[in-house]
């Protein structure tokens, strides 16, 4: 007789910032296996997309995720200029590059609040959350609001970064540096903190490149990749930058949850490295290809084709396609989030700990559920298909292809 | 700000119905040191049977429906409602979705609402003042049912 019981986490749990079910098998102390229920926060983004056009959807993407909002964005208006071939101004670039790494350090150091939460550390949390909000007026004097930021548009961006704040921005950034060695102190060198996340949560880089991990989970574990690197976009080509992991600080990595915060406290250090020579270099110029909307919005309706653009997100790689048939909305729309790349590893991670462990090897990977719930079962029927259905049919596919190419 | 003074702490449970969590790191925001409610006794608790105010963020999916009515129904009387983000309210940029069975009023009676995408943490703050004036008049109501019944009874 198995000695395991079933342990249901969710939808809605005090652990849990955002509805998602996890389903865990635990014997004694120990979980056996995990499974998640996802589609809580499908809200049919979508397709609501394809029934508006791409300045409305703009918007639309800005709210997959509240703390991602500035890569969604930013991903659709790629995939739309790649297909509409718009060139985006070189100073709009240097702009968006400045906004995204503003996200990052938002996002990882909220990140740093959350984990620390999770480990029952809270005075540690309220320190991290003060901290951040220096960020938010930056973002604020930027952009007109603390969170969605609505500074998007395709071709550019809407808002400049004026002379004025330039100085704020480089005093903010100082700041940070001078917190960066408090935050340290607290995260890495705290003997409490290593006990609870040394060795935790594990994931190896061979099941990190198994499981395609991605972003600072995947480089926690020693994989090198990084879209802002390997498939640079906006102004990251003329920027130093190179990939984040643990040997930066001379260790190895060793793929555990401490890896995972040393990983993302490196990150919030390169990015205001970045935002210091974004500044530096910031080119002069226009910040719109095309700042007439009425024209643009004709010049949208007639453009054909498909594209994948491609985001190094807080979370890791951002993958928005977008099919454009002429019309006013896109034919399609389709959103793939770090978040659902992450959640498999979470299953290696989550085995073999222990229960008071789930709360903080769930957090390192830093689940965004909003951003994942794109697809939701809502009746069980029969139109729903299999995995081998699905096989199946493709191979018919493959086949049908293969023939019409022989003729 | 005309708040007599409750007996007790306000304790707020967060549910999330389907929101974007820009609403959610707002409410998390106000309750960190920059604007630190949490001064005035008002705190974020594990389960709504604790709970005098239940903070909804989201509109309302349909996986979500059913986990909101029994969120309402464990939070004991007397209680608020309030419904912080555009979403929650109207339905907001999801207002055609397929998938969503709210705005939350249609679900819940709703007592509060903060609109703004996501509200300011000062606008949440403000919405609070207003549940905590409603909740006292609540309060007062039943201590006054309550003396009413006794006096019938002698």
């Amino acid at each position: 007789m198995s000695n395991s019981f079933e342990l249901c986490v969710g939808p809605i749990h005090p652990a849990l910032k955002e509805p998602i079910q996890l389903d865990f098998e635990v014997e004694g102390e120990r979980v056996k296996n995990v499974s998640f229920k996802l589609g809580q926060v499908h809200r049919a983004i979508e397709w609501a997309g394809m029934r508006r056009n791409p300045i409305q959807i703009l918007y639309l993407a800005e709210r997959i995720c509240g703390i991602c909002n500035v890569c969604h964005p930013m991903a659709f208006s790629m995939a739309l200029e790649k297909i509409a071939e718009i060139e985006v101004p070189k100073r709009a670039e240097y702009i968006r590059v400045i906004n995204a790494e503003l996200e990052r350090i938002h996002s990882h150091i909220l990140w740093a609040g959350v984990a620390a939460h999770e480990l029952g550390f809270d005075s540690v949390m309220h320190y991290t959350w003060r901290v951040r909000e220096k960020v938010l007026d930056i973002i604020e004097m930027l952009n007109g609001n603390r969170i969605t930021k609505g500074v998007f548009m395709i071709g550019g961006v809407r808002r400049d970064v004026k002379k004025e704040h330039i100085p704020k921005i480089r005093q903010a950034l100082q700041y940070y540096r001078d917190c960066y060695a408090k935050l340290e102190k607290i995260f890495l060198k705290d003997a409490s903190i290593k006990a609870r996340t040394r060795d935790i949560g594990v994931l190896s880089k061979k099941e990190a490149l198994k499981l395609c991990a991605v972003g600072p989970t995947a480089r926690a574990s020693g994989v090198k990749k990084d879209i802002r690197v390997d498939f640079a976009y906006a102004a990251y080509p003329w920027l130093d930058i190179k990939p984040v992991t643990p040997e930066i600080a001379g260790l190895k990595a060793r793929g555990d949850t401490f890896d995972r915060i040393l990983v993302r406290l490196l990150e919030v250090k390169q990015s205001i490295d970045l935002i210091e020579q974004c500044l530096n270099d910031l080119p002069a110029g226009p910040i719109l290809a095309e700042p007439v909307l009425q024209k643009l919005l004709v010049q949208l309706k007639g453009v054909e084709g498909e594209s994948i653009a491609l985001q190094e997100a807080p979370r890791g790689e951002l993958i928005h396609y977008l099919k454009m048939a002429a019309q006013d909305s896109p034919y399609a729309w389709k959103v793939r989030a770090p978040t659902y790349a992450n959640l498999p590893p979470l299953i290696p991670m989550l085995s073999g700990c222990e229960i008071a462990d789930i709360p903080i090897v769930a957090a390192s990977i830093d689940p965004c559920i909003s951003c994942t719930n794109r697809v939701v079962q809502i009746d069980n029927d029969d139109s729903i298909l299999s995995m081998d259905k699905l096989r199946e049919l493709s191979v018919q596919k493959t086949n049908k292809i293969l023939r019409e190419v022989k003729k | 700000m005309g708040i007599n003074t409750l007996n007790r702490s306000l304790w707020v449970f967060h549910v999330n119905t389907g929101s974007c969590n820009g609403c959610d790191i707002e409410i998390v925001a106000a309750l960190t040191p920059r604007y630190d409610v949490e001064r005035f006794g008002i705190k974020l608790v594990g389960t709504p049977r604790h709970a005098d105010v239940l903070l909804v963020t989201g509109a309302v999916t349909r996986q979500m429906k059913d986990k909101l009515l029994r969120v309402y129904e464990q939070t004991p009387d007397p209680k608020v409602v309030m419904v912080i983000g555009n979403c929650g309210a109207t339905g907001g940029v999801f207002y055609e979705s397929y998938n969503l069975v709210g705005p939350v009023d249609r679900l819940i009676p709703v007592d509060v609402f903060v609109p703004g995408c996501p509200p300011r943490p000062e606008a949440i703050i403000e919405g609070v003042v207003k549940a905590w004036k409603k909740l006292e008049e609540l309060e007062a109501a039943g201590k006054r049912k309550k003396k009413r019944a006794k006096e019938a009874k002698e």
